[in-house]
């Protein structure tokens, strides 16, 4: 049979699709508009306490998992998308969605070792 | 293969504007732009902690200024946009099989709004206490 690598940018699609139905909304929330908006007290993302769930090894890890899916399957989409508005080029596609989703990826796993 | 494979012509930048159904397909597709930016604001983020407290707090000021919370509450409509139509497919993506019969679309739905629900609850509590 041929090899072929759709298995794996499929599973990272569907995943992290899954994953991104669950917890971007909420994330959204947290990250960016609780503090300001008064939901939350600013202590919520201070230094100090977004340093400590960094510097823990489970947070650093569900860190990675949840923006490693997240940028894969939007990578993913993005190329599949490409398509549809005209540009058929997808090797060129490909090289652009999957280099950026990698680029996130190390730049992730470097900011998370650095803490 | 055919060597010059046949390209219907198709107005490549509005076609999905005349239908109301291609109009809502591509909505969803375009949500991963707001998925991804998002994940490039996490990461940018990340990156500014390890500069330290004045990289910290100057990101967090430009995240929550007028302009970093008009994009979020745009990432958020994406976001939810792209959650109910990930949800609402389910049963065509994985259908389920229980005692010999197909297990009803809108129970593999609701079992998935309520887990939405309850896991959004648990880290809202967990973040803000």
């Amino acid at each position: 049979m041929a090899r072929s690598n759709k298995p794996i940018v499929w599973s990272l699609f569907a995943g992290g699709g899954t994953l991104a139905a669950f917890l971007t909304p909420v994330l959204i929330i947290i990250t960016g508009l609780a503090v300001p908006l008064g939901f939350m007290s600013g202590d919520v993302l201070s230094y100090e306490r977004v340093l400590a769930v960094v510097q823990n090894p489970v947070g650093k890890l569900v860190l990675f998992g949840v923006i490693f899916l997240q940028v894969w399957h939007a990578a993913h989409r993005l190329r599949i998308t490409a398509h549809d508005v005209g540009i058929h080029a997808d090797t060129a596609v490909m090289l652009v969605c999957y280099g950026l989703a990698a680029l996130g990826t190390v730049a992730t796993v470097f900011a998370l070792l650095s803490l | 293969m055919s060597r010059k494979p046949f390209i219907r012509p198709v107005p490549t930048a509005s076609w999905w504007l005349h239908q109301g159904r291609y109009t809502r397909y591509m909505i969803r597709e375009a949500t991963c732009i707001l998925i991804g930016a998002y994940s490039a604001v996490l990461i940018v983020g990340l990156m500014r902690l390890g500069e330290g407290k004045v990289a910290y707090d100057a990101y967090l000021a430009t995240v929550q200024s007028p302009a970093g919370m008009l994009f979020h509450i745009v990432a958020l409509a994406f976001a939810l946009y792209h959650t109910t139509s990930w949800f609402n497919v389910t049963p065509k993506a994985m259908p389920l099989v229980y005692a010999g019969k197909r297990v009803p679309g809108g129970l593999i739905i609701g079992a998935h709004y309520i887990g939405w629900a309850v896991v959004s609850v648990i880290l809202l509590v967990l973040v803000g206490a």
